[in-house]
């Protein structure tokens, strides 16, 4: 049966040309342009640590209290706390063995000179961190590791750099051991990580957010000693000063550092945030506060939400592509109906033969599957284009963001049909109630 | 012109009228919308930065020189770049106009009080600071060379003047009139009073509020950090060659840098609102598949109402109708149908508007957007309509006698 109705449709979408190309261009149209969109929300919305997501959190710490924001009177702006943390606080952070894995982290521009002088120098981004980074947020490695707690101790000058790194530096070969300079330091190479990109870079999402990563880590306890000149650039200050140097940016209430913490369990959550809690009591205890405490403890999806991550741009642009799908799909419905009643004569003759309701039903409704299918395609085709010039068109989208999953074709292609198979329905079913008789009488 | 005809014939097609109105309306609604932010996208885009952009060009210059040397090293750039050929002036600074990033300081008139800071881009600058940007002071005094500082690190050091921006004064105080005065800078909590005034100045960073856009200062510091800009005006026509020799005459005083980037503000500005010319282009494309599809439709059912009635136009003939009145009619129709779809268009557009007013805090719709909208709609229909009438017009008379 199945192979007849399709044999049926087949013919029925040859039996008028234009019209069956206009139904599957106004459908490909609409698929195009919202699943373009929808791609893109989805990467930008989308989870970039899937596996750990729930179990990664940003503590936050009220140091600035109700009167040293920078709202109106010092209070700080929608109620919020700090996004990062001071560098007191951050280190008093690591120092606490809490969480089972903990890292604060900043990001510096640095002059990178190659060991090889042939090589001109540049400018990288890159990361100053504790060892915990690597583990905690699962980054793979291709040569090497992380280096070591007692390197984090020890100030140690050592550096884990990314596959592009290597492969500008080295030649692609596993280079633990050679060194490279910044500024005035010479750093040992101890890992090499693959590729690794989350999008976003939930991590810190103060500038970039969709950019470029850092091309190399290194130890934050030795930036502090040897890129002090490079450390500390974006601060966050509401109403603190902060004071002239290194020692200035140390002291100072303003806030630079990120920190992350892994906490898997409920327990070891609520665990926390008691210690939070309590830190935050002892520093008004020690005089440091003269406020109640207030802490924060956002797991990583609910850091993404907090902060906005996806513009109002995207959203709107989603909006309007689905409004558009269902312009398509309003004119899907208008073109199949005059298609189908355009052929009620030959619909009454098979009634009229003895085709059942359901039959008919079924022969249109596989006609309007074809459609659909056709519009999926053409809307997969057109989804590729869009993918490919809003890489152009809209900075803040990567490569990454942009790739077209096998999930995202089948969604397009199931999309496609069973918006073509709800527009058909209410044509599908006019053409079933086709009175035999009345197309009988006529000539 | 009697509409009951008409009426009638649309009773008979209700599914597909009502089918082509509600294209129409969401149609209407995406488009007036997606004109005025395509719109407030380009103003952006074109909102000028105050400073001289065709004739300036800016370097990124990153010391791998050691600390020490830098602060000689960077008198020498500036003397040697002021004396290139074709170059006005010169200045060395932590951030410029449409750098896309920047420094961002709070300020304040009242230190003490409680009362809300403002945030203005801090640009860094020496005395040939205005004269390179090519900004106008409307009050007060340019700094002069005995009050610059080195900039080596935030420091508490009260300055000996600021330049601010017409918007930042009356941000600061109702009255404007801020000459004299002491400012508070946070973080740094450094004062300094006011001496000059200039009329525009953008902040670094795109697309801001057109209420903060122009709130910033010019502090007299030299910057003389790991990372600086210089900023440099040729004359008209100089811009080019003075772009080669700039990199070259720096090498030649040192080769302890990486010289980042060299590059016009012409292009810094393309680059910064990339996104907003790119939303405005993918809206732009929107609008214009949207319409395509709508007179798609128009077209496929029209033409299927003209098969439909091919008998009935042909007794209309038979009577007298002229080809005319028969166009008319199909013309008249889609008219109809469109004018119900624009009414609830317009209720559906100030509908989504308000939506994005209140969630992504975008700006009310002026009518103007719906009318042109309207407009739009209901001559692209006539249009769509042309050739299904034209075909309804040449069915002969003699139809009326064919079938029973």
């Amino acid at each position: 049966m199945f192979g007849y109705y399709l044999n049926l449709a087949l013919r029925g979408l040859r039996r008028n040309p234009i019209l069956t190309a206009l139904v599957i261009v106004a459908i490909g149209i609409g698929i195009g342009a919202s699943m373009t969109t929808l791609t893109i929300l989805r990467a930008m919305a989308g989870d970039p640590l899937p596996q750990k997501a729930r179990q990664l959190f940003a503590p936050q710490i009220d140091n600035w209290g109700p009167v040293n924001g920078s709202g109106p009177g010092g209070a700080q702006t929608d109620d919020r706390l700090p996004d990062e943390l001071t560098y007191m606080d951050a280190t008093a952070l690591m120092r606490a063995h809490v969480a089972r894995r903990r890292a604060a982290m900043v990001e510096m521009q640095l002059s990178l000179i190659p060991a090889d002088p042939r090589q001109p120098a540049f400018e990288i981004p890159v990361r100053a961190t504790y060892a915990d980074f690597f583990a905690m947020f699962d980054v793979p490695f291709l040569y090497g590791g992380p280096w070591s707690a007692s390197d984090d101790a020890a100030h140690a000058p050592r550096v884990v750099i990314t596959r592009a790194l290597n492969d500008r530096l080295f030649g692609g070969a596993d280079s633990r051991g050679r060194t490279m300079r910044f500024g005035a330091q010479d750093y040992v190479v101890v890992g090499v990580i693959d590729d690794w990109d989350p999008t976003p870079r939930f991590y810190d999402l103060g500038f970039n957010t969709f950019g470029d990563s850092e091309q190399a880590f290194m130890p934050f306890t030795n930036a502090i000693d040897d890129q002090a000149a490079h450390i500390g650039i974006r601060v966050s200050c509401g109403r603190n000063t902060i004071g002239a140097g290194l020692q200035g940016l140390l002291r100072t209430e303003c806030v630079w550092i990120q920190f992350w913490v892994e906490l898997p369990t409920a327990a070891d959550v609520r665990h926390y945030r008691q210690f939070l809690l309590n830190y935050a009591a002892d520093q008004r205890q020690s005089g440091r506060f003269d406020w109640p405490p207030r802490i924060a403890l956002r797991d990583l999806p609910q850091w993404l939400d907090y902060h906005h991550v996806v513009d109002g741009e995207v959203r709107l642009l989603v909006g309007v592509s689905f409004g558009f799908l269902a312009v398509c799909l309003l004119n899907a419905m208008g073109l199949l109906l005059a298609k189908f009643l355009a052929r009620s004569g030959s619909l009454g003759v098979r009634r009229a033969l003895g085709a059942a309701h359901g039959a008919v039903f079924a022969q249109c409704l596989m006609e309007a599957a074809m459609i659909g299918l056709g519009g999926g395609l053409l809307g997969l085709a057109l989804t590729r284009i869009g993918l490919a010039s809003s890489t152009a068109l809209l900075p803040e989208t990567s490569a990454a963001l942009t790739r077209l999953s096998g999930t995202d074709v089948a969604i397009a292609v199931m999309l496609a049909i069973g918006a073509t198979l709800v527009a058909g329905l209410y044509p599908t079913w006019r053409a079933a109630q086709v009175q035999p008789i009345r197309h009988l009488k006529a000539p | 012109m009697h509409l009951r005809p008409i009426l009638s014939a649309m009773r008979r097609n209700r599914t597909g009228a009502v089918l082509i109105a509600l294209q129409m309306a969401i149609t209407l609604a995406i488009l007036g919308n997606a004109l005025f932010i395509a719109q407030r996208q380009l103003a952006a885009m074109t909102h000028p930065s105050g400073v001289d952009e065709a004739d300036i060009f800016v370097i990124a210059n990153d010391w791998t020189a050691n600390g020490a040397q830098v602060r000689a090293l960077a008198q020498a750039d500036i003397v040697a770049l002021r004396s290139l050929p074709g170059v006005i002036d010169a200045y060395v600074t932590n951030s410029y106009p449409l750098e896309k990033a920047g420094w961002g300081y709070m300020f304040t008139l009242h230190p003490e009080a409680h009362r809300p800071l403002t945030q203005a881009a801090a640009y860094f600058g020496d005395e040939q600071a205005l004269r390179t940007l090519g900004l106008r002071l409307v009050a007060g005094r340019n700094f002069n060379a005995s009050e610059i500082e080195n900039f080596t690190g935030m420091s508490s050091k009260p300055l000996r003047g600021v330049i601010v921006t017409r918007q930042l004064a009356a941000e600061l105080s109702a009255t404007g009139a801020v000459l004299g005065r002491i400012v508070t800078m946070m973080p740094t909590s450094q004062t300094a009073p006011i001496i000059g005034i200039v009329d525009k100045l953008q902040v670094p960073w795109p697309a801001a509020a057109p209420a903060v856009v122009d709130n910033a200062a010019l502090l007299p510091y030299r910057f003389l950090a790991p990372s600086d800009f210089y900023v440099i005006r040729t004359r008209p026509g100089a811009m080019a060659a003075a772009m080669k020799a700039a990199p070259a005459a720096l090498l030649a005083i040192s080769r302890g840098r990486i010289i980042e980037k060299v590059q016009t503000l012409t292009d810094a500005r393309r680059a910064d609102f990339r996104g907003q010319r790119g939303l405005a282009v993918v809206l732009a494309l929107v609008c214009a598949m949207l319409l395509t599809v709508t007179a798609c439709g128009v077209v496929g059912l029209t033409s299927h109402w003209v098969g439909q009635r091919r008998r009935q136009i042909g007794i209309r003939r038979a009577l007298g109708a002229t080809r005319w009145a028969i166009m008319r009619h199909f013309h008249a129709e889609t008219f109809l149908i469109g004018a119900a779809g624009v009414v609830l268009g317009v209720a559906l557009a100030v509908s989504a508007n308000l939506w994005m007013v209140e969630k992504l805090a975008m700006q009310r719709l002026p009518p103007g957007y719906l009318l042109i909208g309207v407009a739009v709609l209901l001559i692209l229909g006539q249009l769509a309509v042309l050739w299904p009438a034209l075909r309804a017009a040449s069915v002969p008379p003699a139809e009326a006698t064919r079938t029973v």
